[in-house]
């Protein structure tokens, strides 16, 4: 880790007086040894085996009851577990924190796979709103369309939808990549902060608005770009990167990336500046 | 946060009004302090039929003023009378409850306006709907409630919109609940989710030409709005398409008319919507259990995208 103390390049913020606090707070603290992995112990994880398989009819369940009895199958070893009847209910299949085979036979409401590290999970329907949100790493993979704020705030992962979305899909996203294979709709890529989202049809308007980081690829049409957000040159290790991602995604196999559109972060917002509104206006 | 629910059946006719209890059931936990259905039945067509109420539910979570039922008595006579004056026949009489009323009305004069300004310039008396096909009935409580209160269960018709209110920014009321009816217009109601931050402006403007609100729910103005566009001549999905940039805010909105279903959503698309669509049947509902608890196997829907406005016939 840098020894911030002895930092001896200021930034104009520092030089004038600013920011000037040594930081010797929690976030400098070391919280674990790695060489003491095998202490460690992830709450509510299972080891699973995957060729142990099971249905659960969530029909007539609540989602708390219909995510116990995921959680408790899980307990039992089981590593492929196939939901049926899910019928768009809300909050299902979340929270769990190990691999795992999830199949859901029909569509899911809002915020399904919530909270999520590690499972595989192939929905054969759609998906309501801010499905996968947080998601830490695994894949998720929608065979129809998908609601608003797709994959909001995911940290890793493949988040993927065969279909179409809505709104917002990526927003504050801080890693792992977004794929969509229909159209996507406005403010795509909302203040995102690191990850790719790739779309290969159209995507509506104020596409990366405000974004802080990370790449948006497009296939089709840009109804407009939102705040801050530029085109970038497509570079060949781009397009193989979109290659290799659209095969292991199973869609697109077929698709033309040499003609995609590459949208970034301009970084022209006040907040790259490292001064608050305020103080900027002073050292103007 | 509120949830709105619509379907419209094409070539056919079905239980609309359980169809719709079903829907807005589902959706009770965005809201249950009021739920309203407007419901479009199988009618001959000659008669209007007008919904109206000479009071407030006072029940529990009404922020209303009990009155005597003597008061709504006296009001009735006067609806009575008023109608008598304007050569208005009641054909069929319904009081469902002590302040809520059905009458099928033969009335032979197209312009509803001035039929309307008679009959609300009596004190505590509003039209909830005026229509040859449309029924407005809206009350306190989830939509189960409202459907067995007002025995909407058996209604048969071709399409209908509902919503199930979470009461935000005006009063648990009747007058507050949707859907609003398209006044002066026959035929004509509207539900919306959302809010909208341009009402007063927008209000004033209307009111200044003659346009008229009995509540002051934000929702209300899209009913008065769109009335307005087509009092101008503007067609419906005209109206709605201007909507989009008249109305400002976030909001989800269901249209209805005599013989068609239309939705429009914000440029921000920040209102939720689910829609199925097929070639015998179009639901749609703020969230898609809405749509399978009258579709309960695997179908394709989808959310629309912002800006959009779309408009089916029956």
């Amino acid at each position: 880790m840098a020894n911030l103390k002895n930092v001896t390049k200021k930034t104009k913020a520092q030089a004038m007086g600013m920011h000037s606090e040594v930081l010797t707070g929690r976030t400098q603290q070391k919280f674990f040894n790695p060489d003491e992995a095998e202490n460690f112990y992830y709450f509510g994880t299972y080891d699973v085996d995957f060729n142990k398989r099971t249905d659960l009819d969530v029909k007539d369940m609540t989602a708390a009851d219909a995510n116990k009895e995921i959680d408790n199958l899980m307990s039992q070893g089981y590593g492929t577990i196939v939901i049926k009847n899910p019928q768009g209910k809300h909050s299902i299949g979340v929270g769990i924190l190990n691999k795992l085979n999830l199949i859901f036979e029909g569509s899911l409401g809002y915020f399904g796979i919530g909270s999520c590290d590690g499972p595989i999970v192939r929905i054969n329907g759609r998906v309501g709103w801010s499905c996968a949100e947080n998601l830490m790493a695994g894949k998720v993979v929608i065979e129809k369309n998908a609601g608003s704020c797709f994959g909001a705030a995911i940290r890793g992962g493949d988040l993927i939808c065969k279909g179409s979305v809505g709104a917002r899909t990526g927003i504050d996203m801080k890693g792992g990549t977004i794929i969509i294979g229909g159209d996507a709709g406005a403010f795509t890529g909302f203040m995102m902060q690191r990850g790719r989202i790739i779309i290969l049809g159209n995507v509506g308007i104020n596409l990366g608005d405000s974004m802080y980081d990370g790449t948006i690829f497009v296939g089709g049409e840009i109804g407009s770009y939102g705040s801050d957000a530029v085109d970038a040159e497509l570079t060949k290790s781009d397009q193989d990167w979109l290659k290799r991602k659209l095969k292991v995604a199973e869609i697109g196999e077929n698709f033309n990336v040499s003609k995609m559109k590459k949208i970034v972060a301009g970084k022209k917002l006040w907040n790259y500046d490292n001064l608050e509104p305020t103080e900027k206006k002073g050292a103007i | 946060m509120c949830g709105i629910a619509g379907l419209i059946h094409r070539g056919k006719s079905s239980k609309v009004g359980h169809e719709l209890q079903g829907m807005l059931q589902a959706l009770k936990h965005r809201g249950e302090d009021s739920t309203g259905y407007a419901l479009y039945g199988d009618t001959d067509g000659k008669n209007f039929i007008m919904r109206f109420k000479v009071g407030e539910n006072v029940g529990e979570g009404s922020t209303s003023v009990a009155e005597d039922v003597s008061v709504y008595d006296e009001r009735k006579k006067i609806v009575d009378s008023y109608l008598s004056e304007m050569g208005a026949k009641i054909i069929k009489e319904d009081r469902i409850l002590p302040y809520s009323l059905r009458y099928e009305i033969e009335y032979n004069k197209k312009d509803l306006l001035e039929f309307s300004q008679k009959i609300e310039s009596i004190p505590g008396v509003e039209i909830l709907s005026m229509g040859k096909s449309l029924e407005v009935i809206k009350d306190l409580g989830n939509a189960k409630m409202v459907c067995d209160r007002y025995n909407l269960d058996k209604l048969v018709g071709t399409h209908a919109i509902g919503h199930a209110r979470m009461a935000t920014e005006s009063g648990v009321d009747i007058k507050s609940a949707h859907p609003f009816w398209g006044y002066p217009f026959s035929d004509v109601s509207v539900v919306h989710n959302g809010q909208l931050t341009n009402y007063w402006n927008n209000r004033r403007a209307l009111e200044n030409k003659g346009m008229r609100f009995m509540s002051e729910c934000d929702s209300e103005l899209i009913a008065v709005y769109l009335a307005e566009k087509m009092r101008d001549g503007a067609s419906l999905e005209e109206g709605m398409k201007e909507s989009l940039t008249g109305l400002d805010g976030v909001f989800t909105y269901f249209v209805a008319t005599k013989d068609s279903l239309g939705m429009a959503k914000d440029t921000m698309a920040a209102k939720p919507l689910v829609l199925y669509e097929s070639d015998e049947l179009v639901a749609m509902g703020s969230e898609e259990i809405a749509i399978r608890s009258i579709l309960p196997q695997e179908i394709d829907t989808y959310d629309p995208f912002d800006g959009e406005v779309k408009v089916w016939q029956i």
